[in-house]
């Protein structure tokens, strides 16, 4: 498949404007300039692209929300605050082809009609603020960025905010806050960022990946776009060549660790998927004849979410996986909540407790339960994310419950062998080469 | 003690602000740059802090005390910060820490070893989960970590 996405990995000096214009970079700009700022948001609809950050809302519809005649200036805000467990696309982008996204941003900008961007990135990727500086000021030096763009009227300022390490500032409210300069809380909804967002101004926040996708979009058409729309897997975990992969959206998900990464290194058997980044329920080996798109991934479950693949071989004791997952979101739980806050401390102390030989058979349920309490009560998507690999996502035939399909019940042999053995029955955890 | 930042720390610092509607929202990057120039970010440094951006101490130790990568207690010349998260503990995390702490002479979470050289820490998720077991150590990231290239690199920082 032709790359475009990660066209310039591997290639020297990549990160350097000559480079990138070698490469046909910045072609796409002066064609976006020449159109109607609503013309663009048009194809963006059209082409139908999903954000690409977790929640894949529509970006073209989230572009649209902007208020019309609303006299406060406007901001695009880049989530480059990839946190998401299993996720490491954003940071090759970043860090091999930074001008592609400065392309992507300025072409946004001038779609939503922005004369200031900011990007968002997590601290830290100091690499990746490094290489975005060096590329912002060789855009400003050729006329790319400040005033009067290409001779098209058109002005943008894009300057990098390093984040100093929270995961809630990937919510796009906790973002805003953090951003001010302020703890990353999570704030009600609505008002919608779109309405009243960074420095109560409407505000559009979107995901690296997602806002390189209208250089390509524009380049090709929407039309193009639909029948070939490329994506970014990351696959880590017990693969034989675990890495960032771009292929079109929907690949097979069998197809993506047996062939593209060659299978579960060391001869070992497969045991467990989780497909769209730690927040999202896990499947067993029987469930990944699925495609990696967000409708069929819904379909029996879980979501396609940040594409952060996590393959867990047959060593992988399920009980300390999930344990480990519920320190990183009890750690990452802002505090603002009270059922993140202290839910999410419960099930990692509940789930340490059976890892450790304490648990007893009841404190299955009991996770369970406190998954449901914790899911949809709170601000921020965080709580779901924490209880959602515990008990499933929302089921509509089970009232908005979570549905109870992941890690407790698909494993729950394994859970019981722990709280009567009061051992692992596999410690693929203690292993390293 | 009253702190001051270097003249070269303040003009960067006022560059920045110029690039906020609202000079607080530096808040992030000067304390960033604070924590470069002076190792750690304690009261008095969260007082010049305070003073450069006019606002409250108590905003700065409110947002200091929230985000990870601000030290507030002395860290080590080399400061190592391990991933624990599940891709990398799929990798051999749990056993290289183990591994680390011998090496360096310095328990995971326990201040700085008797050299002065070394400290340790767990942090989350370092978006690095495709070259597991990771680690951060001050601003650089070591990837696809064996024991060989860990004896290696501590080798080459105990002689530093």
């Amino acid at each position: 498949m032709e790359k475009l996405i990660t066209k310039l990995v591997g290639i020297e000096n990549s990160e350097r404007i000559d480079v990138y214009r070698a490469h046909g970079g910045y072609e796409a700009l002066p064609k976006a300039l020449k159109m109607a700022p609503d013309a663009i948001i048009q194809v963006m609809k059209d082409a139908s692209i999903r954000g690409r950050g977790g929640a894949g809302f529509p970006t073209g519809l989230k572009w649209s929300f902007l208020p019309k005649n609303n006299p406060k200036p406007r901001y695009l805000l880049c989530n480059a605050d990839e946190s998401e467990p299993g996720t490491f696309k954003d940071r090759v982008i970043i860090e091999h082809d930074p001008h592609q996204l400065i392309e992507g941003l300025i072409i946004s900008s001038y779609a939503i009609q922005t004369n200031t961007c900011y990007i968002y990135i997590r601290g830290e990727y100091t690499r990746g603020a490094k290489i975005l500086n060096q590329a912002i000021d060789e855009a400003y030096a050729s006329g790319y960025l400040g005033n009067n763009i290409l001779n098209s009227g058109y002005n943008l300022d894009i300057t990098v905010h390093r984040g100093a390490g929270a995961y809630i500032c990937g919510e796009e409210t906790g973002l805003i806050e953090s951003l001010e300069g302020k703890r990353g809380w999570p704030r009600t909804k609505p008002p919608f960022p779109a309405v009243v967002g960074a420095f109560s101004s409407p505000t559009i926040v979107n995901n690296v990946e997602t806002l390189v996708s209208p250089v390509h979009i524009i380049n090709r058409g929407a039309d193009w776009w639909k029948a070939n729309e490329p994506k970014l897997y990351c696959v880590s975990g017990h693969v034989k060549y675990p890495g960032v992969y771009e292929r079109k959206l929907g690949i097979n998900l069998k197809e993506l660790i047996f062939d593209v990464c060659g299978g579960i290194a060391n001869g070992r058997q497969l045991k467990a998927v989780i497909p769209g980044g730690s927040s999202v329920p896990v499947l067993t080996p029987d469930e990944i004849d699925v495609a990696m798109d967000f409708d069929a991934l819904n379909q029996i479950g879980t979501a396609l979410g940040s594409a952060g693949c996590i393959v867990m071989d047959d060593t992988t004791c399920m009980v300390r996986a999930l344990w480990n997952l519920l320190k990183f979101y009890a750690h990452e739980s802002c505090g603002q909540c009270t059922p993140c806050r202290e839910g999410v401390h419960w099930l990692e102390m509940i789930c340490d407790r059976i890892e450790n030989g304490q648990g007893r058979m009841e404190d299955l349920d009991l996770m369970l339960e406190i998954a449901n309490n914790i899911a949809g009560r709170t601000i921020c998507p965080l709580g779901d994310a924490a209880a959602w690999p515990v008990a499933g996502m929302p089921d509509k035939n089970k009232g908005g419950n979570l549905s109870g399909k992941s890690f407790i019940n698909k494993f729950r042999s394994e859970f019981e062998y722990h709280i009567t053995h009061k051992q692992c029955l596999v410690t693929g955890h203690l292993e390293w080469n | 003690m009253t702190q001051e930042f270097t003249t070269e720390n303040q003009a960067l610092i006022d560059r920045l602000i110029q690039r906020y509607p609202q000079k607080q929202a530096a808040l992030l990057p000067v304390l960033h740059i604070a924590q470069k120039q002076f190792g750690v970010i304690n009261d008095a440094v969260m007082k010049l802090v305070s003073r450069t951006l006019d606002i409250p101490v108590n905003r700065v130790q409110d947002v200091v005390s929230f985000y990870t990568m601000y030290s507030t207690r002395p860290v080590g010349k080399y400061h190592i910060q391990v991933c624990r998260t599940l891709s990398c503990a799929c990798r051999g995390a749990e056993p290289m820490l183990e591994y680390l702490e011998q090496q360096c002479g310095v328990k995971c979470g326990e201040g700085v070893s008797a050299d002065g050289k070394f400290s340790i820490v767990t942090v989350e998720c370092l978006g690095s989960c495709g070259t597991a077991p990771v680690m951060q150590v001050n601003d650089d990231y070591y990837d696809n970590l064996t024991r060989a290239k860990i004896d290696e690199l501590i080798a080459t920082w105990k002689r530093s």
